[in-house]
């Protein structure tokens, strides 16, 4: 066994592309990718962002840094949106991670090497962690019921993060948080950043099931369950909001960019809330001017 | 309306198409047939575009009457098929009269096999497709009582037979590296491709896993991968470095670091492979893994050619006899036994 090796292919351009690291200074012309494929661990740490890297056998990833931060989310969003709007792009899909852009393409339509090359290119025309915001975002206002038996988590985790309850509710209360990615589940939204001080660990042992609506926290992050479901985040309150609702026009309420606030209730309005919006147990929506 | 009830059926079996690609925005993973293959030869034997639905069977088999005259076809993992109690062919298509009992038993070999109707099955398309996502709530595994109805079927042909490959045996897994492979150190990368490996006893049409001896395959930074984009095919390691091999309904991202991604046209041998089978992985570079899905594309478009009428071909007849199908369909006196199962 040789070990896996680097490929050259292409169809329309002599060049190659192979699975390592792609980086090009800016503006620097196309060049021969002749790097090794993948290489030591230790490469790992110093790969110089964007990256463009391959993503099975037709995909291609843009992955703006390796951590999670509102830079690199905007950055992923701006992209994503210019790579959109972008004519006649002749790709399969185009969706984002917490801070990648993901392109699924046929090969035979358009090469690895072009795709690339046009890739690289829209990375160069700016500085994308200081990119505007695509349009067309939301602000999503969910009244939340923080603690109780909805949601028993919120001591523990308010405690874990030096607060007590009260503050706690001020905090995630009025922290106003973007939709960073869609994903797991249909329609369900991974929400932040959170200050560093909830940036808490994932528990050691899951919780069987926090029902749909649920608002969990763990390393800066929300996430709002749209189907119960077991977790290893901290049930820290619970929404009426059903991020996906196969029956309604539009199955998947949310989409990323968009923000939210989870504004404090108490638990009667919680139910009358609830009871007078099933869908979206009293939530707000406005859109965003930009 | 041509329909089939739904007498016995086993547990996961499900309606099943391509599958919904290009909602990964909308955290909805493609899905579709768990074997591609299966769901193409259906409809190359039935002569009928390949989105149409199929009924997949996990394992087990199920029994069906027709309400109408239906033609049917039956692909995928070998399973013992009968019509009123007379034997059928497997990788070949049938025609069923109003009131027919077809039945299908356990798969001999391979896991999912597929029950294909004329006009495909036309229940309610969920999200633009007709495919179950159980684990996304969109459809559900069909049970005893239900009615599967037919679309219009424009098709008249039936009695056509196709030598189908065999994916059920397991063997080897071409796979290419992939974003996260550098974070297995080479050793570990040329490790993985040395190890034999069978499948686990945990799989489901989310994913497969891959038990072997010795030392798993961690990467470096295991817990601390920012979650990413998940691709059918791609190989994941959990916590203790236990491999993977993700299908086409696995989660849309997922947190565990991914040592590579295995061909789609050789997916289908991981789905159709049952505990126990032996497999294992060999890296190829991009350009390799790009030609041997090009030439496996070709042959899917090829597909429709390599269907014959069941009585003359005789690859076709050698396929039957090894099933020991042969009543009702050739003579007694053919030299039944002597063939090698080339499903």
């Amino acid at each position: 066994m040789s070990g896996p090796r680097s490929g050259a292919w292409s169809v329309k351009a002599t060049r190659g592309i192979d699975t390592a690291p792609v980086r090009r200074e800016r503006g620097a012309k196309s060049t021969v990718n002749q790097g090794t494929v993948g290489g030591d661990v230790g490469a790992q740490n110093t790969v110089k962002f964007p990256v463009i890297r391959t993503v099975g056998l037709t995909g291609l990833l843009v992955t703006f840094a390796d951590q999670l931060s509102e830079a690199s989310n905007r950055a992923t969003l701006a992209f994503c949106e210019a790579l959109k709007s972008g004519n006649g792009l002749p790709v399969q899909e185009i969706a984002t991670s917490l801070a990648s852009v993901f392109i699924r393409f046929d090969p035979t339509v358009i090469s690895h090497a072009a795709l690339q090359d046009h890739l690289q290119g829209l990375i160069d025309q700016q500085d994308w962690q200081r990119a505007e915001l695509p349009a067309g975002r939301r602000l999503w206002r969910v009244p939340t019921v923080y603690g109780t038996d909805l949601a028993p988590q919120l001591e523990e985790a308010a405690e874990a993060a030096g607060m007590n309850v009260d503050q706690a509710i001020e905090s995630l209360g009025s922290a106003r948080v973007r939709v960073l990615t869609i994903g797991f589940a249909p329609g369900q939204p991974y929400l932040g950043p959170l200050g560093a001080e909830w940036n808490l660990p994932r528990q050691t042992e899951l919780t069987p099931q926090v029902p749909p609506g649920a608002l969990v926290l763990a390393i800066s992050q929300f996430v709002l369950f749209t189907a119960a479901a077991p977790t290893g985040w901290r049930h820290v309150g619970q929404t009426g909001f059903r991020g996906f609702q196969l029956q309604a026009d539009d199955p998947i309420a949310l989409r990323a960019g968009d923000e939210m606030i989870f504004i404090p209730v108490t638990r009667p309005e919680y139910d009358r809330l609830c009871a007078a919006d099933p869908h979206f147990g009293g939530a707000s929506r406005e859109e965003i001017a930009t | 309306m041509s329909a089939l009830r739904v007498l016995r059926i086993g547990p996961a079996a499900s309606i099943q198409d391509q599958g919904r690609a290009g909602r990964l925005d909308q955290g909805i993973s493609c899905g579709g047939a768990a074997d591609l293959l299966a769901l193409a030869e259906g409809a190359a034997l039935l002569r009928q575009d390949g989105g149409l639905a199929a009924l997949e069977l996990a394992g087990m088999g199920g029994a069906f009457e027709a309400t109408a005259p239906v033609r049917i076809a039956l692909t995928g993992a070998p399973m013992v098929a009968s019509l009123d109690g007379a034997p059928l062919a497997w990788n070949a298509s049938h025609l069923l009269q109003a009131g027919q009992r077809l039945d299908i038993g356990a798969a001999r070999k391979g896991v999912y096999g597929y029950l294909h109707l004329g006009g495909g099955i036309a229940s309610e398309a969920l999200l633009g497709a007709r495919a179950a996502h159980l684990v996304s709530g969109l459809g559900r595994t069909v049970v005893e009582g239900d009615l599967l109805p037919a679309g219009t079927d424009t098709g008249r042909e039936t009695g056509l037979g196709l030598a189908a490959e065999d994916r059920f045996q397991g063997g080897e897994l071409r796979i290419v590296e992939s974003f996260q492979s550098s974070l297995f150190a080479q050793e570990v990368r040329a490790r993985f491709a040395e190890t034999a490996f069978t499948r686990g006893s945990r799989a489901n049409r989310m994913g497969v896993e891959m038990i072997s001896e010795g030392e798993g395959f961690a990467a470096a930074g295991q817990l601390n991968v920012l979650s990413e984009i998940i691709v059918p095919g791609d190989v994941q390691m959990t916590g203790d470095g236990k491999p993977f091999v993700l299908l086409r309904e696995a989660q849309t991202t997922g947190g565990y670091p991914r040592i590579g991604s295995v061909l789609p046209c050789d997916l289908t041998r991981v789905a159709q492979a049952q505990a126990g089978t032996a497999l294992r992985f060999r890296w190829i570079s991009l350009a390799e893994g790009l030609a041997a899905q090009a030439q496996y594309d070709k042959m899917i478009k090829a597909l429709p050619t390599r269907c014959k009428p069941l009585l003359r071909d005789p690859a076709i007849m050698q396929d039957l006899l090894s099933y020991q199908l042969i009543s009702g369909v050739v003579s007694a006196d053919a030299e039944p036994f002597e063939s090698g199962d080339i499903t």
